[in-house]
């Protein structure tokens, strides 16, 4: 049966659940204490529940049988059912990713949407304030979980290891691991709504955060998997691009885009455990009476808001380096020029890595942190933009009198740089401190962060997806459908997003139901624009739907483009290449006669229909 | 144009020895976050009521531990099976001596410092989640164990053992910055 393993996991995971919360149960019953306390429960079940659920989703049979000296036992499943167990093929994992995070962003915006149907007006229009801040919350933490992982996931996950000639990841079965770690985050952020619902925000702050619904512990427990998943993903990847490269595929050699995922994945592995242990710490203090953040008992509040963002500043890097790393993939391919500035565009990624470890607290200039510690990190935060620079220089030194060619993933490429560049000089007056007192916490941060996020990243997603979607299905989308889906997108995102710097200057507060009256108007623009914006998804969604479905055949190379997934069949077969490929020169070579990037096997070759060795 | 399938030799070990390299730099960084919450709530005090010969011995049992893996892995290396098995049992007391130590200790604590004091916070904390790592590496241990004991590591297979060993190096590394933080500190 198709679905016998998620159900083997859900029977498993239950198991395991009952199994961790009945012990918990029985030994405060030994210590004397009472028996039953739900938030302690949960936790403590959890953990042996998740266990359960991974094991029988799969884990158990190619995995932890070896540990019991049992052979392991792998199913050979090629057709649409490996998409529905716990497959190691790197090509399938990508796609999983990818559909569990589109469907996630397209949950996470419908709950923008009723977001922007509450403030059509100002005071309650059509839900209570408390709702209005758990709705939020949710449309938060998704989207940030779609920022993280989407790309690095989906993309990085399907594309890495062709782009670097490997068969595969380094470890598969810890990149299985990571993808059903996913699905947990989603059930438990989704009951949230059966558990009180938790109005702190995707951040998280402690005191309300040690106060409020048990719906918080839910997105603790949540948070903390989807940490584990994206350490362990980071780890895969970097043990990858580390030792499976091709012979021949010098770092000097390598694509731009594993450039980007490489350094992302620093940050992925070290800081996302600062997140795990800030979240950590408040379960620890409402479940066990500790006194981490609870000043009452002499605790520090601010010490989480120290841990969170030593994480979640380097995160908005995790999040807009693999899509500084795809737009740059994108432009060379598509401008029939080299890669501008290559070496210095490398440099400017470890510029920003090294650079985002020591900026976190720019997020605590109106908190009450030291009034001596805002000037160092207003200059170390101001530093960023000049390894940013250097990215932006290399993409307009690549498309400067380029021919481009105005397809789809070109046109998101490119609607993606002119977003950042606002995102990004947005950004300054946040990391100033004279502006940033005015400017904290109203709609100004809200414009800011959605330019660089939404505009910046998403973007640069949808430009993957596009490019890559004959490559992973093997059919073409249909190009019209694409260009209407980016000018619609494109162009309402800016009337959506570009007002709510206006609405922030003039005092709007971000993360509440209600405004001044005086803002009306501009609000009621907004929302307008942001129910078209979420239309133009309707455009994306049925161009994917039919295209996969009966779209034409797509070729080995639609794109002509240089680097080693299009010199393989579309999609590739289960192996990747016949043979390593040699690589022999640069991947970004346009206009040099004779250049040659790599050698790949006979059944390549670009321009070859492809073949679909799957069976 | 023909191909034959080239078998580049691929050190599949020495990619799993990077794995669990960066496995220990992501769990450092844990522990950082937890230490360095010390400092920040606690400052550079620390309480008269430590027992400071507990933690002591405590210290000193794992660090022998460390001895003993060290010399179940080199054995298994020149293929010594019954060494391997003695200093792998050997290094699963140890551990579990040190995991009882530490249950002492907590006793111990929750009548001087409590776990709802800034202290008791840090020490049932940084104790809890470093006895954690030491409770799964005993785990380890004892697979290892039984998986020696049916002769399934040898001189071609010691990968098993040497990553389960490296684990425990590092769980032991993590108690020497632990220790000080807790018990030594002090203004
Ligand atoms: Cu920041």
């Amino acid at each position: 049966m198709a679905f016998a393993p998620i159900l083997r996991g859900l029977v498993w995971g239950a198991l395991g659940f009952l199994l961790g919360g009945g012990g918990a149960v029985l030994v405060r019953l030994l210590l004397g204490l009472p028996a039953f306390q739900p938030e302690p429960l949960i936790t403590i079940g959890y953990f042996p529940g998740l266990l359960g659920w991974l094991l029988g989703v799969g884990a158990w049979d190619v995995w932890a049988r070896e540990w019991f000296g049992l052979p392991v036992r792998r199913e050979a499943v090629y057709d649409w059912r490996r998409y529905f167990r716990f497959t190691t093929d790197h090509k399938v994992i990508g796609v999983q990713y990818l559909v569990t995070f589109v469907v996630l962003f397209l949950l996470a915006g419908f709950f923008a949407m009723l977001m922007r149907i509450e403030l059509m007006a100002p005071g309650p229009t059509i839900m209570s304030a408390g709702l209005y801040n758990h709705i939020m919350s949710m449309h938060g933490i998704i989207m940030i979980a779609v920022a993280v992982a989407a790309i690095i996931g989906g993309l990085g996950n399907f594309a890495v290891p062709l782009l670097i000639g490997a068969e595969d990841m380094a470890f598969p079965r810890i990149n299985a691991l990571s993808y059903w770690l996913i699905p947990p985050v989603a059930v438990l952020l989704v009951s949230t709504f059966f558990a009180g619902g938790f109005d702190s925000g995707w951040t998280a702050y402690p005191p309300l955060s040690e106060v409020n619904a048990p719906g918080q512990v839910l997105f603790n427990l949540a948070v903390i998997t989807f940490g584990f998943s994206s350490i362990l993903g980071a780890l895969n990847f970097l043990a990858t691009i580390l030792r499976l490269r091709a012979p021949g595929m010098t770092w000097r050699r390598l694509p731009i885009f594993v450039w980007s995922i490489f350094a992302a994945s620093f940050i992925s592995l070290t800081a996302t455990q600062f997140l795990a242990a800030g979240l950590l710490m408040i379960l620890l203090d409402r479940e066990a009476g500790m006194t981490f953040f609870n000043a009452a008992r002499g605790g520090a509040p601010l010490l989480y808001q120290h841990i969170f963002w030593f994480y979640s500043h380097p995160a908005v890097y995790i999040m807009i380096l693999p899509a500084f790393g795809l737009a740059l993939e994108i432009l060379p391919h598509f401008s029939r020029k080299p890669l501008y500035a290559y070496p210095w565009l490398v440099a400017g990624f470890f510029g920003i890595v090294f650079l985002s470890f020591i900026v976190w607290a720019h997020h605590l200039f109106t908190s009450g942190m030291p009034d001596y510690l805002h000037g160092p990190f207003m200059a170390t935060t101001e530093l960023i933009s000049i390894p940013t620079g250097l990215v932006f220089l290399s993409a307009l030194g690549t498309i400067w009198m380029g021919r481009l060619r105005l397809k789809t993933p070109m046109l998101f490429a490119l609607g993606f740089l002119f977003n950042f560049l606002i995102g990004g000089v947005t950004g300054i007056f946040n990391a100033d401190v004279p502006t940033d007192l005015h400017l904290q916490d109203t709609y100004f941060v809200v414009g800011h962060f959605h330019f660089t996020i939404m505009g910046g990243m998403i973007f640069a997603l949808f430009a993957g997806i596009y490019y890559w979607f004959p490559k992973i299905t093997g059919r073409m989308y249909n190009e019209t459908l694409g260009k209407l889906h980016f000018w619609w997108m494109f162009l309402t995102f800016n009337t959506t997003f570009i007002p709510m710097f206006w609405l922030g200057l003039f005092g709007m507060n971000r993360r509440i139901f209600d405004y001044p009256p005086a803002l009306g108007s501009v609000n009621r623009f907004i929302s307008i624009s942001a129910f078209l914006l979420g239309s133009s998804f309707v455009v994306f969604v049925s161009n994917m739907v039919l295209s996969w479905a009966r779209g034409p055949q797509a070729a080995a190379n639609p794109w002509q483009a240089r680097t080693l997934e299009w010199q393989v069949p579309s999609p590739p077969p289960v192996h990747n290449f016949p043979a390593p490929p040699q690589v022999v020169g640069h991947p970004y070579d346009y206009g040099f006669t004779n250049s040659v990037h790599a050698l790949v096997g006979v059944s390549g070759g670009s321009g070859e229909q492809g073949v679909d060795t799957d069976g | 144009m023909q191909t034959v399938r080239v078998h580049v030799p691929y050190d599949h070990t020495h990619t799993r020895r990077i794995g669990l390299w960066l496995f220990f730099i992501s769990e450092g960084f844990l522990f950082l976050a937890l230490i360095s919450s010390r400092y920040y709530l606690f400052g550079l005090s620390r309480p008269e009521e430590l027992n400071q010969a507990l933690g002591l011995l405590i210290t000193t049992i794992l660090l022998l531990s460390s001895l003993t893996a060290y010399r179940a892995e080199t054995s298994i290396l020149h293929g010594d099976q019954g060494m391997f098995l003695r200093n792998t049992l050997a290094t699963i007391l140890l551990g579990s001596l040190f995991l009882v130590g530490v249950a002492l200790e907590w006793a111990e604590a929750f009548r001087f410092f409590p776990p709802h004091t800034r202290f008791g916070t840090i020490f049932f904390t940084l104790t809890g989640m470093h006895g954690f790592h030491v409770l799964s590496g005993v785990v380890l241990l004892v697979f290892l164990y039984f998986h020696g004991r049916r002769g399934r590591f040898g001189v071609t297979n010691t990968w098993p053992v040497e990553g389960v060993i490296k684990y425990w190096h590092f769980v032991d590394v993590v108690w020497v910055f632990i220790y000080p933080t807790l018990y030594l500190v002090s203004s």
